[in-house]
């Protein structure tokens, strides 16, 4: 009786002199605590900022001085390395990302729409999500070991470009799916709905409602997705990648250079002009990474402007 | 800086008067075709130099230089499929009995010659004033497996009390198994608690921030590094020897310095443009080898005509075999 008379009281008073006071108790401290959270937040985004700066800094400091026309159309020289340039590498990078586009994304989006809006949702379904899931954490060194059995020796694609996009194809897959299945997800069922309501097929459905409305979740899974292709080194030093190539691919079956191993070989040569020269390549492959991604997002405000809804 | 900035304006030089002279030898027919060259780091230079010219004067060549160390190298060139066959080898080490069987095997005869001289540097630490010189002994002490030195004054009496840590290659390289064979006495017997690392640029890193560093790599690493580290005399019995370029043609750097090989298999000789490519390297191999940003030692003129007639007449096998000794001009003679 004490008690609920203690309390009733209480909320009396306090609804009485002051409208607020019940949300009052310990404001300052809650205040408080508020405050911390945000000053840590923001803490470790300034950390992460701050290493990434720290990173262009150097990367620019060092190679930017190297960058010009000539080092795009020039190939590697360990004996005149003033006069290197990435020309097989990118070649070599392009060549790579573009099959591996050809390849991936068909099979990918195809995997995620059959996956999403035909199988039976059954423990089979599931269980097959659950492994395209733990695919995507599988360390790309072992695609490569995979890419050096299947492609490289198996299908007798020796070390050429076609094998390495296969390879890289494998390696992101997985995402891929990944993203187009949430993106699909991410459609309301009431678009479906609506459609069988009218009469649709689930086809129908798929391609005139629900893919389009999916799309920009999956152009950012795709290049997310090959962004992560574009700056593999690990797979390709697995089935066989060179040191030195002064030419660029004709053909799929050509060998190649990447703009990854093109780094690579250079971080390891002892002259320091070479660190400075891979710092070049690197911004090279930064610029490369960066209009893939402009062009995705172009894509994605063009998509989204056109959506009904 | 200074030294730097001298061996740009002379890399630059020789490679232009390369260039120029054999385009003037070759300016005849275009060969069209590939040369697919892989193995060791120490040799890769050599080949890369090779190829960079000899593409500037046939363009429809296609050379491609790997690097996968000497083992990683045969095991290309003795590849069990016919396309992944690599045409030549880059071998600091003479062929193993276990790859010749294995090229004997698969029906693949190959031709054997040498190449350059390399040397193997044993560095510290620039400001270790005490270390002028070891013996093998020390070194061997300090190396072998099990070994418990871990303090320069364990090393030899009078030495100061410092921490001694070692950098050295991984057990891929060549120079770990030559340096091993040489200093220890058996290949690939080695202590492991070292800092190991296929990549000499970290090995040089490592050692020229630790003042109680000691460490070795290949010669012309340390040539490029010059003012980071400093060079141990090695003594072999007869004194001690601190090696240069000219000491080690000389041959009076033992045990550290070896012979470096190409191999390539008689069936690619066919092939006119690898031929052509091994005919370049003839033509040019001293300016090759020693150009600045190669460093090695070249071999005297006497090798390089009989590397080359061994291409001309096809002579396969090894003189490493089982049963043949002697040094470098003696075996080949």
């Amino acid at each position: 009786m004490m008690r609920e008379n203690t309390i009733s009281t209480e909320y009396r008073d306090a609804s009485d002199s002051n409208p607020d006071a019940m949300y009052n108790p310990r404001l300052d401290r809650r205040r408080f605590i508020g405050k911390i959270f945000a000053v840590f937040c923001a803490c470790v985004t300034g950390i992460g900022v701050a290493v990434l700066a720290a990173l262009l800094y150097r990367i620019f400091d060092e190679g930017w001085i190297y960058i010009s026309t000539n080092f795009l159309t020039k190939f590697p020289s360990m004996l005149m390395p003033e006069t290197s340039g990435v020309k097989s590498a990118l070649y070599g990078t392009l060549w790579l990302v573009s099959i591996t586009a050809i390849v991936s994304i068909p099979v990918g989006i195809g995997a995620a729409i059959y996956l999403e809006e035909f199988a039976p949702k059954n423990r089979l379904s599931r269980f097959i999500h659950t492994n395209i899931a733990n695919l995507a954490g599988v360390p790309s060194i072992v695609y490569g070991i995979l890419g050096l059995a299947m492609f490289v020796r198996w299908s007798n694609l020796g070390r050429s470009v076609l094998a390495g996009s296969l390879t890289l194809s494998l390696l992101i897959l997985p995402v891929i799916i990944i993203a187009s299945r949430e993106a699909l997800l991410g459609v309301p069922k009431t678009i479906r709905l609506a459609a069988f309501a009218l009469g649709a097929t689930r086809w129908q459905t798929v391609r005139a409602h629900v893919v389009p409305a999916a799309l920009p979740g999956i152009i950012t899974g795709i290049i997310l997705a090959l962004s992560r292709a574009i700056g593999e080194a690990a797979p390709l030093v697995m089935i066989g990648a060179l040191s030195y190539v002064a030419f660029v691919p004709d053909g799929p079956m050509d060998e190649f250079m990447a703009l990854p191993i093109q780094i690579y070989t250079w971080c390891d040569q002892p002259d320091p002009i070479f660190q400075h020269l891979a710092a070049a390549a690197i911004i090279v492959l930064l610029a490369v990474l960066l209009s893939m991604n402009a062009v995705a997002v172009a894509l994605r405000a063009w998509q989204q402007r056109k959506s009904p809804w | 800086m200074n030294a730097k900035s001298a061996v740009r304006p002379t890399a630059v030089l020789i490679t232009l008067v390369l260039a120029w002279c054999t385009t003037e030898a070759s300016a005849e027919a275009k060969l069209k075709g590939k040369v697919s060259i892989d193995g060791s780091s120490t040799v890769a230079p050599i080949t890369m130099a090779a190829a960079e010219i000899f593409q500037a004067q046939q363009p429809r060549v296609r050379v491609t230089v790997g690097i996968s160390g000497t083992g990683g190298g045969f095991k290309k060139f003795l590849s069990d499929r016919k396309n992944l066959r690599t045409d030549i080898s880059d071998a600091s080490r003479p062929i193993k009995n276990s790859e010749m069987k294995r090229a004997a095997e698969l029906g693949i005869n190959f031709i054997e010659f040498p190449v350059a001289i390399d040397g193997i540097a044993v560095v510290i630490h620039p400001e270790n004033h005490f270390c002028k010189s070891l013996t093998v002994e020390e070194l061997k002490n300090i190396w072998k497996p099990g070994s418990t030195v871990n303090n320069w004054n364990q090393v030899r009496p009078g030495f100061p009390d410092l921490p001694l840590r070692l950098y050295g290659p991984g057990t891929d390289s060549g120079t770990f198994d030559y340096f091993t064979k040489e200093i220890v006495g058996e290949e690939k017997a080695s202590r492991s608690d070292y800092t190991a690392s296929e990549s000499d640029n970290i090995l040089v890193q490592g050692i020229a921030g630790d003042k109680g560093s000691l460490g070795y790599f290949g010669f012309s690493y340390f040539q490029a590094n010059k003012k980071r580290l400093k060079l141990v005399g090695i003594d072999n019995g007869a004194g001690p020897v601190i090696p240069s370029l000219d000491i080690i043609r000389g041959g009076t750097y033992k045990p550290l310095s070896r012979p470096l090989f190409l191999y390539v298999s008689t069936d690619a000789v066919e092939r006119p443009e690898v031929k052509a490519f091994l005919d370049f390297f003839f033509d040019n191999a001293k300016m090759i080898v020693e150009h600045p940003r190669v460093n090695y030692v070249a071999l005297s003129d006497e090798l390089y005509n009989i590397g080359r007639k061994r291409i001309e007449n096809r002579i396969s096998g090894s003189e490493y075999g089982p049963g043949k000794s002697g040094d470098l001009t003696d075996r080949y003679k």
